[in-house]
């Protein structure tokens, strides 16, 4: 089952959960599947408009999925997505 | 800059870099290349603390130190170019003499000034490399537009908790932070450090990160973190890289760039360009802890509630105070009556006014924001009661 490691500013959202095990042939699916565990994810990783925010990156391995085919990316049983937050922390 | 250009190195320079001098990499020729180089770090604070200390200390020549803000007992916790001794000094002047006391050979220029589209030019101007070590999303774009529109280097670094990321942005040869993140997230969808907290000993490790990058580009080894992104997780203690491309439609490095002056980055974010601000939902919307006190004292029917997380309540609370989370908020709106006074309240005041948007945005009236957090409320009302 693909996995999918949750940011460390994004785990409040998903009861405290680092990775979640997920069902799902692509990108869009998991993400899916993660919104529908954790309702209160969905804000954080889509817009109004069903869109992943601009400011969200998923990965593949290396690889943004938007280097690869986007949400419609196929994933392998053992395959981990990472998502990469906006984060400004530094000075304070 | 040709080898007979850089400055010569002095005995006691010799002497002092010697272990610099020892490795093939560095040698003589690289030392003086340090000696020739300019960096600015915009920001004294978690990350500007560990990269001017070690910049200092490799003898990089010339280092510009931005920031607007005093040492503040809070800081010290990481901030380590400070110390007890300089609270309530300005910031820049702290970490000049630290620097100077690491090392006098090297010349460290101040500015006490908050990094803004109208200065930003003539601060950057005469520095070959900037090192983003700020704490807001406002000044993180115009670090990053500044460096793509001036051809500098961008040393980029960003922590939170336990989890740190760096990298190396120049548009000339790679992508931006516009290319990663094209717009900031809207306000208060992700916590700031001084919500959220860090982990003491995280912005050094990034912080090294950062000043090695520095490093290496001036002695042009390695291989630098352009076009990559690394994520390091001190709790598993792991790190990892990913790749990062150039965004053809990116706004300010893309093929068509809209962005060609520097913009104003508070109204493009949405937000202040300060982490740790008091938090205000507008004057309509709050109330500050002398006026709670008062309807407190005479008995006023009012729902006090605490949006911080549970762990929070053991520094400090309000008696007869509930807890809801600001994470689960929204799924708690059904408990909440829109009849019933309601006062909500966090640290200081930020999450507390997201709080107040879901509940306003509901159709509630009858709500206010503590203004200032609990943390106003030690201030002004109880001060038997911590600060943090």
């Amino acid at each position: 089952m693909p996995q999918l490691k949750i940011p460390t500013p994004l785990r409040p959202y998903a009861e405290g959960e680092s990775i979640l095990s997920l069902d799902g042939r692509n990108v869009a699916e998991v993400l899916a599947a993660a919104v529908d565990l954790h309702p209160q994810l969905k804000k954080h990783l889509f817009n109004e408009d069903d869109q992943l925010r601009p400011f969200v990156n998923i990965f593949l391995g290396e690889e943004n999925v938007n280097e690869l085919d986007g949400l419609q990316t196929n994933l392998e049983e053992d395959d981990t997505l990472l998502i990469i937050p906006s984060i400004a922390g530094g000075r304070a | 800059m040709m080898e007979t250009m850089l400055p010569e190195l002095s005995n006691q320079e010799i002497h002092r870099y010697s272990r610099h001098l020892l490795i093939p990499d560095v040698g003589m020729e690289g030392q003086r290349k340090l000696k020739a180089a300019s960096v600015l770090v915009v920001g004294t604070g978690g990350l500007g603390s560990p990269v001017s200390l070690y910049l200092a200390a490799a003898g990089v020549g010339r280092i510009g130190l931005v920031d607007y803000d005093v040492v503040d007992f809070s800081n010290l916790q990481r901030q380590i170019v400070h110390g007890e001794s300089r609270l309530g000094d300005l910031k820049v002047d702290s970490a000049r003499d630290r620097l100077l006391d690491l090392n006098s050979e090297i010349q460290v220029d101040t500015y006490n000034e908050f990094l803004s589209s109208d200065n930003a030019f003539r601060i950057a101007e005469p520095y070959d490399i900037i090192i983003d070590g700020t704490d807001n999303f406002p000044t993180r774009y115009l670090v990053n537009d500044l460096c793509v529109l001036t051809g500098k280097a961008n040393v980029y670094g960003s922590i939170y908790r336990f989890d740190g990321q760096a990298s190396v942005f120049d548009a000339r040869v790679g992508p931006c932070y516009r290319c990663l993140f094209p717009e900031p997230p809207p306000p208060g969808l992700v916590p700031s450090c001084a919500e959220g907290g860090v982990l003491g000993v995280l912005p050094g490790t990034i912080g090294s990160i950062q000043a090695t990058e520095a490093l290496k580009l001036i002695l042009e080894i390695g291989e630098p973190l352009i076009g990559r992104l690394l994520l390091y997780d001190a709790l598993d203690l792991s790190f990892q890289t990913v790749k990062l491309q150039k965004n053809p439609d990116c706004k300010v490095c893309g093929e068509h760039p809209e962005v060609t002056e520097l913009i104003d980055y508070v109204d493009f974010c949405g937000m202040p360009a300060h982490d740790d601000e008091e938090g205000s939902a507008g004057e309509e919307w709050d109330i500050t802890a002398p006026e709670l006190a008062e309807k407190l004292k005479k008995g006023e029917d009012l729902r006090l509630i605490d949006v911080r997380e549970p762990h929070e309540l053991e520094i400090s609370h309000l008696e007869g105070a509930e807890l809801i989370p600001l994470g689960q908020f929204a799924s708690h709106l059904s408990e909440l009556d829109s009849a019933e006074d309601i006062v909500l309240f966090c640290k200081s005041g930020t999450r507390s006014t997201r709080a107040l948007e879901i509940l306003a945005s509901a159709g509630f009236k009858k709500v206010k924001n503590l203004k200032g957090g609990i943390n106003a409320w030690a201030l002004e009302v109880d001060p038997s009661m911590p600060i943090y």
